[in-house]
């Protein structure tokens, strides 16, 4: 019995002990410090924009992942009906990320700019009013309640602290880029086009009037997903090729 | 090492270990058990081996085989356009406007612009095409922006006041959120154009509401009411509406100038996708 002289020997099983939990540790833990390497370089990544964060976090409160996953996998069914599979740049700002395979609505990762701001407000408010057959339930209270932006550069900033790189003048503009997102053709709204590119400003909610409410930010988060990354100048062979 | 020791009563070999005079009987795992635990061990090993496994300093170990699943979707996204043959190609290469006359042609769009239409523009148009409010029904031949199958074509690519620079984009002011007339020219207007189609009730309104349509309205939709499709002017004169026709839809309409955005998708779906999408709208029912 070779095991005896651990059994026997309190100290010895000790030392044992951790040294099985350090390989289980490294193996879990190590790779972390090299996700900057793994995650391949792509153009046109960038966080949300303060009216976008502010959507994503409704999507996240009223638990729209139940249903919708955010990722293209890469097989052919999907790419042919989603578009290009995602990639991991593109929910390298996600916290938490929106990943899955488990959808009973369709997959929300290309979702940006497929359908009109009219209709995904529509379709938030009634879906059936659009789409007879969907089951969704709708969200009709989005429309009618305004947008909580007091804490947003707040939230920016805590989000920056997980690694999202905001800059100091982006947390400081937070609240004046959140009301320009839905304020067309203002010098805010140019201001914000330069610190967020593709932005896409707009009434989203379909109604005049310059207070963003949650249908506001939520239309204009589901907007952006996926169109981001450019893919006319990426590289599938790439080095990170997988 | 001890002396192995049988117990009595049962006859089977101990540990030897004891307890107050209680012995353990030695009973391992079945064999069966543990080998297949070690076959997958030496499975593991050649898994390692044979596909991507382990991660490095600068990139990760990639198997003998070389798998990888971009590679693979792309594989089979290649053997499937293969598989479509010369059809796909030819459509590629065949004008818009021949492609009705080749039978078997036809009848690849026909089923590749049904398929496509399901997924991306059932949402707005309905499955069946027949439209809602706000979102025009392709079944009819009252067209917005022309109906032949050219026009149709451009239309799915570059979308309608998309943020394409080919996009089709017209403007109906805001005639009332924007205050260029007041509430009762709105009104007249309203009641003219519902006379275009014999339902106004009010012939005082109809008649200075015909002086306010040809100040303002008469330029794009025509003195006549009948629209022009070079700019995207609905006609006003049928009974087919947008955004509904009865008075309250037609006075909404006139004061916040409606307009509805079409995404462009050229760029999103394959050239050979918007070709088959052209070819089966033209088919349904009012292709020009």
């Amino acid at each position: 019995m070779k095991h005896e002289v651990f059994e026997k020997n309190s100290m010895l099983l000790l030392i044992g002990i951790l040294v099985v939990v350090s390989i289980g540790g490294i193996v879990q833990i190590a790779p972390l410090f090299w996700v900057e390497s793994t995650i391949e370089k792509v153009k046109g990544m960038r966080p949300y924009s303060p009216l976008e964060q502010a959507g994503r976090d409704i999507y996240i409160r009223e638990g729209c992942y139940g249903c919708h996953s955010q990722m293209v996998r890469t097989l052919r069914d999907e790419v042919e009906r989603y578009g290009h599979y995602s990639l991991a740049a593109e929910s390298m700002y996600d916290h938490p990320f929106q990943w899955g395979s488990k959808r009973t609505g369709p997959d929300l990762a290309r979702v940006g700019g497929k359908y009109s701001d009219q209709w995904q407000a529509e379709h938030l408010i009634n879906p059936r009013a659009v789409v007879p057959e969907s089951i969704m339930p709708g969200y009709p209270w989005l429309a009618q309640t305004k947008l909580d932006v007091e804490d947003i550069a707040a939230r920016l900033k805590t989000l920056r602290l997980v690694g999202v790189p905001y800059t100091d003048e982006m947390i400081e503009k937070a609240k004046t880029d959140l009301a320009a997102q839905v304020t067309p053709d203002s010098r805010p709204a140019r201001e914000l086009l330069r610190r967020y590119p593709k932005a896409k400003v707009g009434k989203f909610d379909g109604k005049p009037g310059n207070e963003p409410t949650e249908l506001d930010a939520l239309v204009a988060y589901l907007q952006v997903l996926g169109t981001l990354v450019d893919f006319t100048s990426f590289d599938a062979s790439g080095p990170n090729a997988r | 090492m001890k002396k192995r020791e049988i117990d009595d009563v049962t006859g089977v070999e101990t540990t030897g270990h004891e307890w107050d005079g209680v012995k353990e009987l030695n009973k391992p795992l079945p064999k069966w058990w543990l080998f297949t635990f070690y076959a997958t061990i030496v499975w593991a090993v050649g898994y390692w081996i044979v596909y991507p496994a382990w991660p490095t300093f600068t990139g990760y170990t990639t198997g003998v085989l070389g798998y990888s699943q971009r590679a693979t979707v792309a594989d089979e996204l290649k053997a499937a356009q293969a598989a479509q043959g010369q059809l796909r190609d030819l459509l590629e290469k065949t004008p818009l406007d021949q492609i009705r006359t080749s039978p078997d042609l036809l009848r690849f769009a026909m089923a590749g612009g049904a398929a496509a239409f399901q997924t991306n523009c059932g949402p707005c148009h309905g499955r069946g095409a027949q439209g809602f409010t706000g979102y025009p029904n392709l079944n009819d031949d009252d067209w917005l922006w022309g109906g032949s199958i050219a026009d149709i074509h451009k239309t799915i690519s570059f979308g309608i006041r998309s943020d394409q620079k080919d996009a089709r984009i017209s403007q109906m002011p805001r005639y009332g959120l924007d205050k260029l007339i007041d509430d009762g020219q709105i009104n007249d207007a309203a009641e003219f154009v519902l006379s275009l189609t014999g339902k106004s009730t009010d012939p005082a309104a109809v008649a200075k509401g015909r002086t306010v349509f040809a100040d303002q309205c008469a330029s794009c939709h025509g003195p006549d009411g009948k629209g022009k499709q070079d700019q995207g002017a609905p006609d006003l004169a049928d009974e087919i509406w947008l955004y509904g026709g009865s008075r309250q839809a037609v006075i909404e309409s006139i004061r916040t100038g409606r307009g509805g955005m079409m995404p462009a998708w050229a760029g999103r779906l394959d050239p050979v996708t918007i070709k088959s999408l052209a070819v089966y709208v033209h088919s349904l029912g009012g292709g020009k």
